[in-house]
């Protein structure tokens, strides 16, 4: 059924369709208004069989979603930012024992400077902790992908988080068509859980495992989630024979055939770099672009097979490895290293730093040119970066380096102390 | 009982307000706090550059930014644990935090009884609106069972936390409480909290009347009753029996306060004990590189 709606709302929605049994959640932003619904929708009676709880921390609230996920229960939550990093201790823990939980991240910058804006530094902190990590790029996928992460995550025993920008999805309206409960109920079977709480059959679980097994143990878990990277296109395949709709997957294509420049995304981004393309393409130029969908496991193979021919590569992302560069490009060079391509990083979009047609443009266009340095920042004011350099080489105590630069930006009050 | 040495000044309380403006909701109990501990600073004379405001996240967290003061604004819930290393790194300044139920009793649960145990020399100003006021209202530890929010439209299913009785449990040594509809009060509070050496919680109930509308001014109102003058402050089992809200009244004004060894003062004992000594001069090096 076709609807005008909030990305929150419809993705609690569709948490709603997958009979979740337990969920627990802890308020931030912008990621509020999922469990607010649920919530809601639980004490309603609106999903049955459903307990919801309201804990204390999102460290409380992924833990909780670990004890009633080894006792056999379909459970949720969701977070973003410091909450994410807050729940980082149990976000191993879940994937460490092969819980299949499912988590909506509403991707948000992470602080120090506090920043409630969208970029990826939330997700990309947990990118080696065990979990799929699937991304979408719009509310319908949104809905579409939730509901794929609970069949996912059950037929592998494998967590799985589910990452849409924050405010860009979480907090705009836009026409989703969301499915009906028969739709959900023929794609997405009831839980049969590996592990249960069963007092005739008793096991522990959380054992200390030394030198002799981890490696092992460590081993499986890499193993099992690479099982997903062909779990995840046969998931879209059935959705889309029930849905009619092309949702999930493991990277998408936007006229990268044959383009001698692609560039390389993941979210909601592609969404402005359509119109560009298309109007560059329109030109003349030949780029096209590709999003990926699953970060991790990550579609090496797909990867090879959409790009082998290109000539160009601009990956775009919206999070950095400090000290080192781009996270996703290092991970595409990684995937062609036996391919002479040359794959430029560009960061943008960082604590939610506007990305428009008008800049994006400029870009593409110093990609084509090979203007783009090594680890490009993508509209970045080099003068203010200077100006604190500056400071700091002049003298000792010069303050802290956030409220100097909003002061250089003109946010005095902000940066005002005494 | 005054610890902290810090420079006094003659300043008047509107003379604390910081050039940014605060950001509540009209009719936001935290107004009064705010005009409670520009209040408190005048009367102690203190000097903004001398006055640590620490605070985590919250509405009631960002009130550092509408003070003349050194202010650091923390993670959520981890306030008290940020000033605790401030305080022992300077044991001659006042450092006082400011912060909501959620982040002190829900996330930030965790470190609220080691502050108290401790004895850290700082205060603790807690703004207590029964709910989660920055992320628009979902019910907090100090909720009642019978408050509605989105999340919990048909009420809460657990018992409010209490904590004042939580605090003299833990063994916090000055305990008060009061009413943000009183700044005269919260103010007298505040600045004894600032004057007691050791750890001083200071509890004020402050209505949110965007999100929690059954926690009103009315409400609290007819809920406070002064501590009796006759109430010895250093009595804990009354000090208990009166946080407990007997006759359902919740007590205001000081209820506790004990002198006893602080964290800091333990510390520098075990140093004295084993015989070692700090071998750098933090206020030289301060001193050499100040702009």
């Amino acid at each position: 059924m076709l609807k005008q709606i909030e990305g929150s709302h419809a993705v609690a929605e569709a948490v709603g369709l997958c009979r979740p049994q337990v969920i627990s959640a802890y308020p931030i932003t912008p990621q509020t208004h999922i469990v607010e619904d649920l919530g809601t929708m639980v004490k309603a009676g609106k999903i049955e069989n459903c307990e919801f709880l309201l804990v204390e921390s999102e460290f409380g609230a992924l833990s909780a979603c670990i004890g009633s996920s080894a006792a056999g229960a379909r459970s949720y939550t969701a977070t973003a930012s410091q909450g994410m990093l807050f729940m980082m201790e149990a976000v191993y823990n879940a994937s460490g024992m092969s819980l299949p939980i499912v988590m909506t991240v509403g991707n948000r910058a992470i602080g120090a400077p506090i920043n409630i804006w969208n970029d990826w530094g939330d997700s990309m902190s947990a990118r080696d902790a065990g979990w799929i990590q699937l991304f979408v790029e719009d509310n319908q996928q949104a809905v579409d992908v939730h509901i794929q992460a609970f069949k996912l995550a059950e037929e592998l025993c494998l967590p799985v988080m589910v990452c849409m920008d924050g405010f860009i999805l979480t907090h705009s309206y836009s026409q989703v068509d969301m499915p009906e409960q028969g739709q959900v109920d023929q794609f997405l079977p009831p839980f049969e859980p590996r592990q249960v709480l069963d007092p005739a059959a008793p096991l522990s679980m959380g054992a200390m495992v030394g030198p002799e097994a981890f490696t092992e143990v460590r081993f499986l878990a890499h193993h099992k989630q690479r099982e997903a990277l062909d779990l995840i296109p046969r998931h879209a395949a059935e959705f889309q024979s029930i849905m009619g709709r092309d949702s999930g997957g493991l990277i998408k294509e936007f006229d990268c055939a044959g383009a001698e420049t692609v560039i390389v995304t993941m979210g909601s981004v592609i969404g402005t770099m359509k119109e560009v393309l298309a109007g560059m393409r329109e030109e003349g130029h030949s780029i096209g672009a590709l999003t990926i969908r699953s970060f991790r496991p990550f579609p090496s193979e797909a990867l090879i097979e959409a790009l082998k021919d290109a000539k160009r590569i601009i990956v775009f992302e919206k999070c950095l490895a400090v000290g080192m560069g781009g996270i996703v490009s290092m991970n595409v060079r990684m995937a062609l290293q036996d391919f002479p391509l040359h794959v430029h990083s560009v960061i943008g979009g960082l604590g939610g730093r506007p990305i428009t047609r008008k800049n994006l443009r400029r870009l593409f266009e110093k990609g084509l040119n090979d203007q783009l340095q090594e680890t490009h920042f993508h509209d970045i004011d080099m003068e203010i970066v200077n100006r604190e350099l500056e400071r700091e080489k002049e003298q000792r105590q010069s303050g802290s380096i956030a409220e100097n630069i909003l002061h250089d930006v003109g946010v005095v009050a902000a940066a005002k102390t005494i | 009982m005054v610890s902290a040495t810090f420079n006094k000044i003659e300043m008047k309380p509107k003379e604390y307000k910081s050039e940014i403006k605060p950001v509540w909701c009209p009719g936001c109990g935290h107004h009064g706090v705010l005009a409670s501990v520009y209040r408190a600073m005048s009367e102690l004379g203190i000097q903004p550059s001398d006055f640590i405001n620490i605070s985590g996240i919250g509405c009631s967290s960002r009130l550092p930014y509408f003070v003349k003061s050194y202010k650091m604004h923390t993670l959520h819930g981890r306030a008290g644990a940020v000033a605790t290393g401030t305080q022992l790194a300077r044991p001659d300044l006042p450092v006082v935090v400011s912060g909501g139920d959620g982040d002190g009793f829900s996330i930030g649960g965790g470190h609220m009884p080691h502050m108290a145990r401790k004895n850290v020399n700082m205060t603790y100003v807690l703004m207590d609106n029964g709910i989660y006021g920055l992320t628009k209202g979902q019910s907090s530890p100090t909720s009642r069972r019978e408050m509605k929010a989105y999340i919990t439209p048909y009420g809460g299913v657990e018992e409010p936390l209490n904590p004042i009785l939580y605090m003299l449990t833990y063994g916090a040594t000055y305990v008060g409480q009061a009413f943000a509809g009183n700044p005269k009060m919260c103010a007298a509070l505040i600045k004894g909290a600032i004057e007691h050496k050791g750890f001083a919680y200071v509890n004020i109930f402050s209505q949110c009347p965007t999100f929690n509308k059954l926690d009103t001014a009315k409400f609290y109102r007819g809920l406070v009753e002064e501590v009796p003058e006759d109430h010895d402050t250093s009595d804990m089992e009354n000090a208990m029996r009166l946080a407990r809200r007997p006759d359902g009244k919740a007590p205001v004004g000081l209820l506790y306060q004990e002198d006893r060894q602080t964290l800091d003062e333990a510390m520098a004992g075990l140093v004295e004990l084993v015989g070692g000594s700090a071998d750098y001069d933090l206020k030289k090096i301060i001193d050499k590189n100040r702009p």
